[in-house]
């Protein structure tokens, strides 16, 4: 009996011990390396996680009661609890989950694959007889369909025609006017001063619009052959768009240093083209290309200022042709 | 319940497999690797804050009376679009915090892909068989400059105004073509059509990004289907075999780390730091311009060349061929782009090396390769640092004429030196390293054992 009972007891442990062996066995091989708990780590997580809750709690509650500086306290806030999280993540992947090192292979040419692409291509193209026509046809078909889908985008603009580049608001007799449309008068140019003019009722927003007006010495005075009447008491008008790159030619230089820069100049404040007003505004210094287009000035019986004819050339940044015409109203 | 739910998606798609690849994929560990990780976080930002700016930015130049809180442009004539972006950045909630954010994050966004760039160069990691990864990033470089330009330009302010010009200056001055093209883009002379702006909104908004989105998906797919590069640091990392965090549970963590980061860091800048407060430039008008605004930096390079470039016009027979803004705007940067394009091939060439590489180099490892970036990188600083050089003139007193004159001699001569001296210092510390190793090798072969 007693033997019956520790066979018996022998097999059932025997028995669970299989099972035990066999279930722990049915356990893969890890994947994941081990890692100690870190308890204390996992703690400090937590509190960066709870410190990123309030964080982000005051940013809402910022907006909610609109406080003053509310750009600067959403910024903090948000910026503040995006950062405690960015924390929390680098506290949890250095102590808190395991930083194992995994080692792999580089991926190898596959050269078996390229040979049978390359065999799928070539049995593909062994049926085809006439492969010139068949190309060509093909070809035919792609250009056209090719073209006609990109035409369309012809419609963006005028693409060839290049004529509103020419134009300019400026004519004879037109008056000048100040940004609040009051017209200049000759006697309120001073020496040494800047002015910006518009064409009487006209679009001020076109490129050929605006003009600088300065009063230069007479004695400096040097216009190129053709313009002696254009500048009236010395007074000289010049489109102001910079005919480099299209800036506004902002900036009056007045003489600071008389051994660098002598004479007063216009300067464009994008790339500092540096135009004399007292030589048809050639340019003395920087990238642009050529003069400012000038405008012919007269002085009518009542003292005020007005365009004697239209600018000498085309206004603003140079394009193929730029130098063939004048501008035409 | 972890069991089920995989059991359910790896049913219906098949992805378990690929799955436990990425999850396990080795990231080699270096800081210089994170640049590019940068990128991609500050592009996620400027995803997400875009998104909430086009709910309130009205791109049309329609004129309005701006009335807002921000009392000295109240009453004032201005464009839709100006007074729109007014409007999110003094009277929507959050709007300044979310529009500044935007706008430091394409800053950073383009400094990360710059930095990486170089990064990818001094270490030969363009080299077969990453050349494809290497030619999309580039071209991800330029598709963010455009589009960060075109950002900057939506605005209408006077800084767009201004930046605009100058861009259909550029577009103009494109021999043969250009006053076509222009007219095919702007619709009309500058400022140009009102369809401009619809144009270049949804350039802005879709195209662009989508430019952005689908290139940065090309070149995360082809670094991971080359794996990683590392450095030789230590002797299991080898051509054939790669070293690194897998990326769960390792690796994973530290990137959410870095992009929550980089977040964070961007959210502090647009909550603190004011940046671009267009209320103070005012609206765009053609006979109006400032230099107390400065464009996006990574404009800088692009001013510099266009400033430094002598007056003249290429005139042929009294027709202009080549206006002036052609060679700093358009020829300098496509000659960057080409010359970034085709190193890797050139490279080849040059060296005779054509077998793969997983290993990276450090730059003394390559002295002809970090002689020539030296040069290279060095001309395109200077020709940056001309940029800069009116503001040298603003807070050194430095006479802006003597500036230019100096940089234009300077960008052509000192390349060439700090390219040779770079060159030099490479061969000099190998030459040094391999005394040292001799020397440690006479000690331990003269060490009794």
């Amino acid at each position: 009996m007693r033997r019956l009972r520790g066979a018996i007891g022998f097999a059932l442990l025997t028995a669970l011990g299989f099972a035990r062996g066999s279930r722990r066995r049915r356990r893969p091989a890890r994947i994941v390396a081990e890692k100690e708990p870190a308890p204390q780590a996992e703690l400090v997580v937590a509190l960066l996680l709870f410190a990123a809750a309030a964080c982000a709690a005051m940013f809402v509650l910022a907006y909610a009661l609109d406080w003053p500086h509310l750009t600067q306290y959403l910024g903090l806030s948000l910026g503040a609890a995006l950062a405690l999280l960015a924390a929390a993540a680098v506290v949890a992947g250095r102590y808190v989950l395991p930083s194992e090192e995994v080692e792999q292979d580089y991926p190898a040419g596959r050269l078996d694959e390229q040979e049978k692409l390359a065999q799928i291509v070539a049995e593909t193209r062994e049926g085809i007889t006439r492969r010139c026509l068949l190309l060509g046809a093909a070809g035919a078909a792609g250009a056209a369909l090719g073209a006609a889908l990109i035409v369309p985008a012809a419609s963006f603009g005028p693409l060839l025609d290049t004529e509103s580049f020419y134009y300019s608001p400026w004519r004879r007799d037109r008056r000048l006017v100040d940004e609040h449309g009051v017209p200049y008068r000759a006697e309120e140019i001073e020496a040494e001063s800047f002015y910006t003019a518009y064409p009487e009722s006209a679009d001020r927003e076109e490129m050929a619009a605006p003009v600088v007006v300065v009063r230069v010495d007479a004695s400096e005075l040097d216009l190129p052959p053709g313009r002696e009447t254009w500048a009236p008491r010395g007074i000289v008008a010049y489109s102001k768009v910079c005919t480099h790159a299209g800036c506004a030619v902002a900036l009056y230089r007045k003489p600071r240093f008389p051994a660098a820069e002598p004479s007063p100049a216009l300067v464009c404040p994008c790339h500092y083209s540096t135009f004399d007003p007292a030589k048809g505004a050639a340019v003395t210094f920087g990238p642009a290309g050529r003069p400012l287009p000038q405008l012919p000035l007269a002085i009518d019986s009542k003292g005020e200022l007005r365009a004697a004819g239209n600018l000498s050339g085309p206004v603003g940044p140079a394009f193929w042709g730029v130098r063939t015409r004048r501008p035409s109203a | 319940m972890i069991r089920r739910a995989i059991r359910f998606a790896d049913e219906r798609s098949g992805a378990a497999p690929f799955l436990r690849k990425t999850l396990r994929y080795a990231f080699p560990d270096h800081w210089s690797f994170l640049l590019g990780e940068v990128a991609l976080y500050a592009f996620f930002v400027l995803i997400a804050t875009g998104i909430y700016l086009t709910f309130f930015f009205q791109p049309s130049t329609d004129p309005t009376v701006y009335h807002g809180s921000y009392s000295p442009l109240d009453g004032l004539e201005v464009t839709k679009a100006y007074a729109s972006v007014l409007r999110i950045s003094f009277d929507v909630k959050a709007g300044l915090l979310i529009r500044q954010t935007h706008h430091w994050a394409a800053d950073v966004f383009v400094a990360a892909i710059v930095l990486h760039l170089i990064r990818v160069f001094f270490t030969g990691a363009y080299r077969r068989p990453r050349e494809l990864t290497y030619t999309v990033g580039v071209l991800m470089l330029f598709t963010a400059l455009l589009e960060g330009y075109l950002g900057y330009s939506l605005v209408d302010d006077l800084l767009s105004g201004m930046g605009l010009a100058i861009g259909y200056a550029v577009a103009l001055s494109i021999p043969f073509v250009g006053a076509n093209l222009a007219l095919l883009i702007w619709g009309h002379p500058f400022p140009g059509d009102p369809d401009f702006w619809s144009r270049m909104y949804i350039a802005h908004v879709l195209i662009f990004p989508l430019l952005i989105a689908g290139l940065l998906g090309l070149h995360l797919a082809l670094v991971a289907s080359r794996h990683h590069t590392q450095f030789a640091s230590r002797p299991a990392q080898s051509e054939r075999r790669v070293v690194g965090l897998p990326a769960v549970p390792a690796q994973a963590p530290r990137s959410l780390g870095l992009l929550l980061s980089v977040a964070a860091v961007l959210v502090f800048l647009g909550g603190l730091v004011q940046i671009n407060p267009v209320w103070l430039w005012g609206p765009y008008h053609v006979s109006q311009a400032t230099n107390g605004a400065q464009p996006d930096w990574y404009l800088g390079w692009l001013i510099g060349a266009l400033r430094l470039v002598p007056s003249f016009d290429l005139v042929v027979g009294g027709r202009t061929l080549v206006p002036n803004p052609f060679w700093g705007g358009a020829l300098f940067p496509l000659v960057v782009m080409a010359a970034l394009l085709a190193w890797p091939w050139l490279e080849r060439r040059l060296s005779g090396d054509r077998e793969p590489h997983n290993l990276l180099q450090r730059p003394r490892d390559a002295p002809v390769r970090t002689g020539i970036g030296v040069g290279f990188l060095s001309w395109v600083v200077l020709i940056f640092m001309a940029g800069s050089a009116d503001r040298a003139l603003v807070f050194l007193g430095i006479g802006y004429m003597s500036q230019i004159w100096f940089y234009r001699v300077a960008v052509w001569v000192l390349p060439v030196v700090l390219g040779l001296l770079a060159w030099r210092l490479c061969l000099g510390l190998t030459a040094m390293e391999a005394v040292q190793a001799e020397q440690e090798r006479a000690v331990r072969s003269a060490l009794p054992e």
